[in-house]
């Protein structure tokens, strides 16, 4: 396959954008961020797929598509659906040499929302990793339901205020944890499974690299920050998502063949959870006295989880 | 020198989204729509840049979001060094790089976000935000000075 070349952001940077702009994402959505890397990181001819969601909605307001690629829009639950039947397609004209052209090479990617991919499509994307569809499946992780107005979805962490969980005088916010969606993914031994970061962009442009030459169903899980349900002001995009993956919020890694896991990102400065947290309006509510614990708990969640990901990386098990 | 006359020759940003009376509702669409990005044959379109493509007007590069902005990012190619930093995190395929050059925002398809002068590492910046109705050549001649480290 035709990878293009990371070596820094300047040879990056010659490929030519196949994601167009006049989409309606909101000014600063991580979503797009995203994509255009995704579809820079290579060469080759796309199929993606995406199911309802911000950014199905905003890149084919019709009569207009962003997208310079085959592109398909499914429902909701369906994103690995659609992609995994295109591969299968596709594999079985190419056998049959039915193929307008047999030899030019395509990669398969799904788009799906956290909405879709931890909760209404889960089934659905764990099907077509259990059949071993050759696709790559990108979660958007914006930690809600944004394009319906930002609901709680089952990777909104605790103490997150949503529209369907909100923080109040009774109340400080979502009271579950989020799921953990990568480990989930790489308990059906897919052959690669990460978690990356916009933020850092070679070690994500790494990852989609890695994930489009490896044969077989590629899980990757994205942060997304989302300025309007996070409740951040645009231009901050980038910098929370540093205050994410340095706070170890989320840590960027990677799990090859279910088990191999190797850190991708160590922050030199550790920073608190508190200061991730302060930087937004939906955490806002747990700086009051009687919340307080909230971000305590999280703290030592998110310092057993480290610790938990540093054993593993050592243990190669 | 600042070539914002790129693509002046294009399709680009014709159709306002701001002034959407001209669309069709959603339920006259035809269900199962397919929309043709591109005029002809879209065989190696990674290896095309923008100018010499042929998109057709179902194509997003064809509208604007012009009227998004209420402040807009100039460029001061002064200072720029190239580093490409706006050009990765442009939420909006706005920064015109060219053989590892940066020579100019896309005003169509730029919403004003501010990210591209948040992330730019010059001293002073290379972006910076003016009002939409700042003439470029005013923006350039009140560019501020270096910022000595301590003022930061
Ligand atoms: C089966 C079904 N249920 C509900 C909806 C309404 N709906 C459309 S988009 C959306 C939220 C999408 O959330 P997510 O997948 O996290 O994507 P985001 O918009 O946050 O990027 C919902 C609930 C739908 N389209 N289909
Ligand atoms: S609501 Fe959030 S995810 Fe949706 S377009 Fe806006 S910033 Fe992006
Ligand atoms: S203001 Fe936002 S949309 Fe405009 S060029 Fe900068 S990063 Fe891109
Ligand atoms: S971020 Fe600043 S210095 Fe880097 S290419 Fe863009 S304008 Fe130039
Ligand atoms: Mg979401």
């Amino acid at each position: 396959m035709a990878i293009t070349s990371i070596k820094n952001l300047k040879e990056f940077s010659t490929n030519n954008d196949r994601f167009e702009g006049a989409h309606t994402l909101c000014p600063g959505c991580a979503h797009s961020m995203i994509v255009r890397e995704l579809m820079n990181c290579t060469d080759d001819n796309l199929v993606i797929s995406s199911n309802t969601g911000c950014l199905e909605v905003s890149t084919a307001v019709y009569p207009f598509t962003s997208w310079d690629t085959s592109w398909i829009h499914i429902g909701f639950e369906n994103a690995a659906t659609a992609v995994s039947g295109a591969e299968a397609m596709h594999k079985a004209r190419k056998r049959k040499g039915t193929l307008k052209d047999n030899d030019a090479p395509v990669k398969f990617v799904a788009f799906g929302g956290d909405g879709s991919t931890y909760d209404i499509g889960f089934q659905w994307l764990s099907g077509a990793v259990e059949r071993g569809h050759d696709f790559t499946y990108i979660c958007l992780d914006n930690e809600n339901y944004a394009n319906t107005g930002g609901q709680r979805s089952s990777a909104t962490p605790i103490g997150a205020t949503t529209t369907t969980a909100q923080a109040g005088s009774h109340s400080y916010g979502k009271k579950e944890k989020k799921k953990d969606m990568v480990a989930i993914m790489a308990a059906h031994g897919a052959p690669y499974v990460a978690q990356l970061a916009p933020n850092k962009w070679k070690s994500m442009a790494k990852g989609f690299q890695k994930a489009l030459e490896t044969e077989g169903p590629c899980f990757i899980n994205t942060v997304s920050p989302c300025c309007t349900e996070w409740k951040f002001d645009p231009k901050d995009t980038i910098g929370i998502t540093d205050l994410a993956t340095d706070s170890l919020m989320f840590p960027v890694y990677e799990i090859i063949d279910g088990h191999e896991l190797n850190i991708l990102y160590r922050p030199k400065n550790i920073i608190s959870v508190e200061e991730y947290m302060g930087a937004q309006g939906r955490y806002k509510h747990l700086f009051k006295p009687e919340y307080r614990h909230v971000i305590d708990q999280v703290q030592k969640d998110v310092d057993a989880y480290w610790d938990y990901l540093q054993r593993r990386e050592e243990a190669r098990i | 020198m600042q070539d914002l006359n790129l693509l002046a020759n294009d399709n680009r940003g014709q159709t306002d989204l701001g002034n959407s009376s001209s669309l069709v509702g959603w339920d006259e669409v035809t269900q199962g729509t397919i929309l043709q990005s591109f005029e002809g044959d879209a065989t190696g379109i990674a290896q095309k840049k923008a100018e010499e493509r042929s998109y057709s007007n179902f194509n997003s590069y064809t509208a604007t979001v012009a009227s998004w902005r209420v402040k807009k990012p100039v460029f001061n190619i002064d200072v720029c060094i190239d580093c490409q930093n706006c050009w990765v995190w442009c939420p909006d395929s706005s920064i015109l790089s060219r053989d590892k050059q940066m020579l100019g925002i896309d005003y169509d398809h730029c919403k004003g976000c501010e990210v591209c002068v948040e992330v730019c590492p010059t001293n002073p910046k290379s972006l910076l935000m003016f009002s939409e109705y700042t003439p470029l050549d005013e923006a350039l001649s009140q560019w501020p000075e270096k910022k000595k480290k301590e003022e930061k």
